[in-house]
């Protein structure tokens, strides 16, 4: 796991002291786990395996992870247009009230989805603060469309750039971009050069995380969306309707968002965050 | 498949429906709440030896009735705290299929009551307290101009169903198809209430509701009566549980239900006779 050879660095000097952890740790490490470990085995041992790809090969669910799959990336694609600006401000403009907007934008991280969702379909829902102006002028109806559940996505899940990028963005070493801009780089190009490959790992791991919620998203989704198969129906929201009466099927689906679920997060953990 | 007894799953929360989520609310506060083993307290009747909590699952359509029925049996059982979860009839059915401890079980049809009945669940054969029809029903504006069931087939209209499998959804669909309309829905929703909050919201044009659901929504949703409806009616079965944990409180309650002042509560609230 670490190189034998000690390194030059005082962080890997510090690595190696720690490198035998308390028993009592391990312990504690290990009973942590068990949370996690114990409900997949549940599910494994109820995975009713012999018929597993009749149960998986129906149109509910290749719709509904066809669904989740486009709606999670859609919210994602989102989070990063709307969410890195959001974020560059945050960690880096002074202006009044600051940590109430940063607070605002936290929200959905601790809100009950639900909260949310009746929220987004008392602004957005066809007679909302925003949605019926929006219905009497164009005709168009938010809840009850894919486009719903894009949005539920993105309101729960684009915290989770925005906290990832914000905090990279606040211990970036301003030097190299000061550097970059004696140097007669203009602002636009300290951003594109210096600051976002810094940021990168970061702003990777942050749209992984962002995406990983919005695959996942449920309540938010049931409450403004709707549920219809092929429209609003994702994933989470087929296992549910199919836990009352078709278990099977839904620890078939559920067996499904697990496994693409994790190989999404290791394999990309590998890849962009820093694996020591 | 095999159906491994789980440990409490009374708060699972089921996130859909604001009357639900109210349910559970109740349901988490009554487990804290300990019951007061008084029975020097100042009991009148002759039934005053029921005490401890009553764990009852009810179906969403009565949220209402059962509400009421609570306070009047707690009014003649002051020892006894009736605690309610509310969920559409199959997440009731499939959280007592798997284990969750529950003292009565009172659901919006027969079938769903009979997949507990064939596992030996409930103690002996549930009993019809009451009946109920389903009806058209709109916001009360009715912004699409609704007249009838030929009207959910129009593609310019929000339309929603109680979800297949639960009962209103089963019946809504066995008056649909009775009709020969082939519905074009936009939602299919958890349970009634879940259903009925987002007509009353006016964020669907037309729904398939119970008869008492509409008159539950105090005129936000008006209802469209479905002629051919009559034929179809829904026989409501309560059961106590053979494993409940208060047997004695599980009795009183069912036998509550259908007796005069139950029945009077269920008949207020527009529920058939059975």
């Amino acid at each position: 796991m670490t190189s034998p050879t000690p390194l030059p660095t005082g962080r890997s000097r510090r690595r190696d002291v720690v490198q035998r952890p308390p028993a009592v740790f391990v312990v504690l490490a290990v009973a942590g786990l068990a949370l996690f470990v114990v409900p997949l085995a549940g599910l494994l041992v109820r995975t009713p395996w012999s018929n597993l790809a009749t149960l998986l090969a129906t149109d509910v669910v290749t719709q509904a992870l066809w669904l989740s799959l486009v709606s999670s990336l859609g919210a994602t694609a989102i989070s990063l247009v709307v969410g890195l600006p959001l974020a560059w401000l945050l960690a880096r403009v002074e202006f009044p009230g600051r940590r109430l907007v940063r607070g605002i934008v936290m929200l959905p991280l601790v809100l009950p989805p639900v909260v949310g969702g009746a929220a987004l379909l008392f602004a957005l829902g066809r007679r909302g603060l925003v949605g019926g102006p929006l219905e009497r002028a164009t005709g168009l109806v938010v809840p009850f469309t894919t486009w719903g559940v894009v949005i539920a996505s993105t309101f729960v899940a684009m915290p989770f750039l925005v906290i990832t990028v914000e905090g990279a963005l606040r211990n970036l070493d301003g030097r190299h971009e000061g550097a970059a801009a004696t140097l007669g780089a203009s602002r636009w190009t300290v951003m594109r050069r210096v600051t976002l490959p810094m940021i990168a790992p970061s702003l990777a791991s942050g749209l992984v995380l962002t995406w990983a919620r919005a695959f996942g998203e449920f309540g938010a989704t049931v409450t403004f969306a709707g549920n219809l198969q092929g429209r609003t129906q994702t994933m989470p929201l087929a296992v549910f309707v199919a836990l009352d009466g078709q278990r099977d099927a839904a620890v078939a689906m559920s067996l499904v968002m697990v496994i693409v679920s994790l190989v999404v997060l290791v394999a990309l953990r590998g890849q962009w965050w820093p694996s020591r | 498949m095999d159906e491994r007894p789980r440990p409490d799953i009374r708060a699972v929360v089921r996130p859909a429906a604001g009357a639900l989520v109210a349910g559970v609310v109740v349901a988490v506060a009554g487990c804290g709440a300990a019951a007061s083993p008084d029975p020097a307290a100042t009991s009148p009747g002759p039934a005053a030896t029921v005490t401890g909590e009553v764990f009852v699952s009810a179906a969403a359509s009565l949220a209402d009735a059962f509400a009421e029925i609570e306070v009047a049996f707690e009014h003649r059982h002051p020892d006894v705290d009736v605690v309610r979860n509310l969920a559409g009839s199959a997440t009731l059915r499939e959280q007592v299929l798997e284990g969750a401890p529950t003292d009565v079980v009172a659901l919006a049809n027969a079938q769903t009551m009979a997949a507990l009945e064939d596992a030996g669940l409930t103690d002996g054969p549930a009993v019809t307290f009451a009946t109920n029809t389903v009806t058209i029903a709109v916001p009360a504006a009715n912004p699409g101009g609704v007249t009838g069931l030929a009207d959910f087939a129009r593609d310019d209209l929000l339309i929603g169903l109680c979800i297949e499998g639960v009962p209103c959804g089963d019946l809504a669909r066995q008056v649909l198809d009775a009709a020969g309309v082939v519905a074009r829905i936009d939602t299919n929703e958890p349970d009634v209430r879940a259903l009925l909050a987002r007509i009353a919201a006016d964020e669907v044009d037309a729904g398939i509701t119970y008869v008492t659901d509409v008159a539950s929504a105090d005129g936000a949703v008006v209802g469209i009566e479905i002629p051919s409806a009559d034929a179809i009616v829904a026989d409501l079965p309560i059961a106590t549980l053979a494993d409940a944990p208060n047997p004695a409180g599980a009795e009183a309650f069912k036998a509550f239900v259908l007796g005069e002042d139950g029945q009077a509560i269920m008949a207020r609230h527009g529920f058939g006779a059975p």
